[in-house]
């Protein structure tokens, strides 16, 4: 289990085992336990009030802001990575370091234009 | 051989749940079954060693991306159920196939081209797609289209904050869902 491809079917080896441990467990459960469908059994559970109309609502479009956020910064994070395991290694000097500085400075512009226009609370 | 049975494997997972992606009627269903296509995707980057590359496509596209769709489709009036006006005519569905087609052969054609059956060695002690390779070429190389990725995201950070701004300035139609 050793090399890139060891330590990833470790990983694998890992899912799979999970993944058999549910079924096991659920398909266990089905067998053993007596099955009585139907009547309100069916019904969505709603805190044990009679849920009203269907299951799908339309949200307002001031949250799509903060999906794009979460866009926004992990685009950002995963440029962090590989600059993290670069810029102080012998070639890269304090050049790579201010460039990554600029990047996450015009995010942070952004982010600042977000939180005047008051786009952050959560309404 | 392992990896390659197991490349093929994802290989046929990609492309089955892409091929359900397009022909679903539900479309939340849609959006979930691009979580299962981009993870094969991801999936066959991790057998071709590329770690970084898949991992991105694990946090940007099946995190971010997918959820963007999500919130996309709660935010419109998609409704829950099947929408039968998805249905597509069958002259559109040809047209759909003839593109489909056309683009796997140029990418098809042109990568057999490109590459001539070279052999690259995948497993060595710092695999090609290793995050410092990455960085390195990265912050040697193209420093600036780097730079100027982080315009474009501000860029389009403050068109999706004025869009959702419009209508919360507009007290009138709020409550209107």
């Amino acid at each position: 289990m050793d090399g890139f491809y060891g330590g990833y079917g470790l990983v694998g080896l890992l899912l799979l085992v999970g993944v058999l441990f549910v079924t096991v467990a659920f398909v266990a459960n089905g067998l053993l336990r007596p099955t009585v469908p139907g009547g309100d059994k069916t019904v969505t559970y709603e805190c044990g009030v009679d849920p009203v109309g269907e299951g799908w609502a339309q949200n307002h479009i001031r949250y799509y802001v903060f999906a794009y956020l979460y866009v926004v910064f992990a685009v950002d994070a995963i440029y962090l990575f590989p600059w993290a395991t670069v810029f102080a290694a012998p070639g890269f000097g304090a050049a790579t370091l201010v460039e990554m500085f600029v990047f996450i400075g015009f995010l942070a512009v952004g982010l600042l234009y977000a939180w005047k226009k008051g786009v952050l609370s959560w309404v | 051989m392992t990896v390659e049975v197991l490349f093929g494997l994802l290989g046929v997972v990609a492309t089955g749940s892409a091929l359900l992606v397009v022909t679903t009627r539900q479309m939340v269903h849609a959006a979930l079954w691009l979580v299962v296509t981009l993870g094969a995707v991801a999936g066959c980057y991790l057998l071709l060693s590329a770690e970084f590359v898949a991992w991105v496509q694990v946090l940007i596209y099946i995190g971010a991306v997918v959820v963007l769709l999500l919130f996309g489709l709660m935010l419109t009036r998609a409704p829950i159920g099947a929408s039968v006006d998805l249905d597509a005519s069958m002259a559109q569905r040809l047209a759909a196939a003839v593109v489909a087609g056309a683009t796997a052969g140029v990418l098809v054609v042109s990568l057999v081209d490109a590459f001539r059956g070279e052999h690259i060695a995948l497993e060595t002690d710092r695999p090609r797609g290793h995050s410092s390779a990455v960085g390195a070429a990265l912050f040697r190389d193209w420093v600036l289209p780097f730079e100027v990725l982080s315009v474009l995201l501000l860029a389009a950070l403050v068109g999706a904050i004025v869009l959702s701004r419009r209508d919360v300035s507009e007290p009138a139609e709020r409550g209107v869902t």
